[in-house]
């Protein structure tokens, strides 16, 4: 095996590392001209006696990340609508865009075919679970506010996620494509209640044609600023 | 009842002080500009219900992505947008400076994180990655990658010295090597083979480049060779996107 290595990095890693040896030095020795002018230059006739005062950047309470959980319904294609939970957590790059982890798990049913066959049965319990992670990027569509009564008015966003990550079921993994539709309402400056809509899409042949399965959820959900 | 009282008051007195401190804590500044406007949400397009004018102060409560929380001296409480904050003074009379972390800050970043997707020869790759700066050019980084194939499953698990060619550079190009251990197992729903776990090496290029704040995109391509146990080694190209962020 040491044979091998030896051979792919005379192969392939050497010329690259090559190129980028050639490269270095040309830079290095573009600094280098600065330093040849004569000290006298360099040396300041009058030091000034106040030193210039940095500006330090106020202590601000800075709130960009966004904690909690969501449960909710989700319907897997062919296994029934069973009752998710989930953890999410996201950070907001800007006052429209957002980037969004989440982590659920549902447990599933039995397919219309395992019911009507008396016995037969597709999976055993540890692969009914379902559980799948995702990393998605979300657009606050349509930013608004809300008003209760007269005297309550709260901040509210539109948004609109997709991306991607794995979903494991049957005892497989499966690539995943998410994309939904979701609401978020600020009761306060730190709280806030989502309502989402998401589609989990995968490829399966479980049933033996191969084909995408789209998997929705509905889900209510609390996070929290920090 | 008494000891509920008294819990309370232990309770308030250890929470008051605490509080207080952290509203003294609090930085003030003083409008410069003819106003300063107060939206009602962080967000362009949340109506300005209020204004302060020059010469009040305001103090500064939070911050959430480029908006700024502000309470004025009559307790009204309101968003104000970076640009604008900008224009305040200090206590000291210098003006209010957030650092919107920018380029600068990415050439003197420490830490990097990230998440890539693409193709793993023909299966779908999900990849998270943590990088350590040791000198503007280089610097190393620890991944793991899971792979969701149509017949088989994996992991990738390594470690790669990246060399950056110009990191003073908006967009630099990167030279990078490693090696690491690779597991794949077929799908439950194909035919059993056995599940194997070898050792790979790994040769890439890409792109990296600084978008805003402390983010990154990221572009690459790698070549890896699997040890295996056969007679032949496998040899595998992926590539992937995804963004960093680095801190």
């Amino acid at each position: 095996m040491e044979g091998r290595l030896f051979v792919f990095l005379l192969g392939r890693a050497l010329p690259l590392a090559l190129a980028t040896g050639l490269v270095a030095p040309a830079l290095a020795a573009e600094s280098a001209d600065a330093k040849d002018e004569p000290a006298a230059v360099q040396q300041r006739v009058i030091e000034p006696d106040i030193e210039r005062r940095d500006i330090k950047e106020p202590r601000i309470d800075t709130e960009d990340f966004e904690v909690g959980g969501y449960g909710g319904l989700m319907s897997v294609e062919d296994f029934g609508v069973n009752t998710v939970v989930g953890l999410r957590a996201a950070y907001h790059i800007s006052e429209s865009f957002q980037l969004e982890a989440t982590y659920g798990q549902t447990d599933t049913g039995k397919t219309s075919y395992e019911l009507l066959s008396g016995g037969a049965q597709l999976l055993d319990d540890s692969e009914r679970k379902l559980s799948y992670y995702d990393l998605s990027f979300g657009w606050n569509l349509l930013p608004g506010e809300a008003f209760i009564g007269r005297k309550h008015a709260y901040n509210t966003a539109l948004y609109l996620m997709a991306g991607a990550g794995s979903t494991k079921f049957a005892g497989d993994n499966h690539f995943t494509a998410v994309a939904g539709l979701g609401f978020r309402m600020l009761p306060n400056d730190w709280l806030a209640v989502h309502v989402d809509m998401r589609d989990h899409m995968f490829d399966t042949d479980l049933l033996g044609e191969k084909k995408t399965a789209h998997n929705f959820e509905a889900q209510i959900g609390l996070t929290v600023f920090f | 009842m008494r000891v509920g009282a008294l819990l309370w008051f232990c309770l308030l007195s250890g929470l008051v002080p605490a509080l207080a401190h952290a509203a003294a804590a609090k930085p003030v500044v003083t409008v410069a500009d003819p106003y300063l406007e107060m939206h009602t949400g962080p967000g362009v397009g949340y109506p300005v219900f209020h204004v302060v004018e020059r010469g009040e102060t305001v103090t500064i409560v939070k911050r959430r992505t480029e908006w700024f929380k502000v309470r004025t001296d009559h307790d009204r409480e309101g968003w104000v947008d970076q640009a604008q904050l900008e224009k305040t003074l200090q206590p000291s009379g210098e003006a209010v400076q957030f650092g919107a972390l920018g380029f600068g800050d990415y050439s003197a970043r420490r830490w990097e994180m990230g998440a890539l997707g693409g193709d793993f020869g023909g299966a779908n790759v999900v990849a998270l990655y943590g990088a350590r700066q040791i000198t503007p050019n280089l610097s190393l980084e620890v991944g793991g990658s899971q792979l969701l194939g149509s017949f088989s499953d994996g992991w990738l698990a390594g470690v790669n010295i990246v060399h950056n060619f110009f990191p003073e550079w908006r967009a630099s190009p990167f030279f990078t090597l490693g090696t690491g251990l690779v597991h794949i197992e077929p799908k439950a729903t194909v035919v059993r083979t056995e599940d194997r776990s070898d050792q790979y090496a790994q040769v890439g290029t890409g792109v990296r480049a600084w978008v805003t704040r402390q983010f990154l995109l990221r572009a690459e391509y790698k070549s890896y060779v699997m040890f295996t146990s056969r007679d032949d080694n496998e040899e595998v190209n992926e590539w992937k996107v995804g963004f960093s962020f680095f801190f």
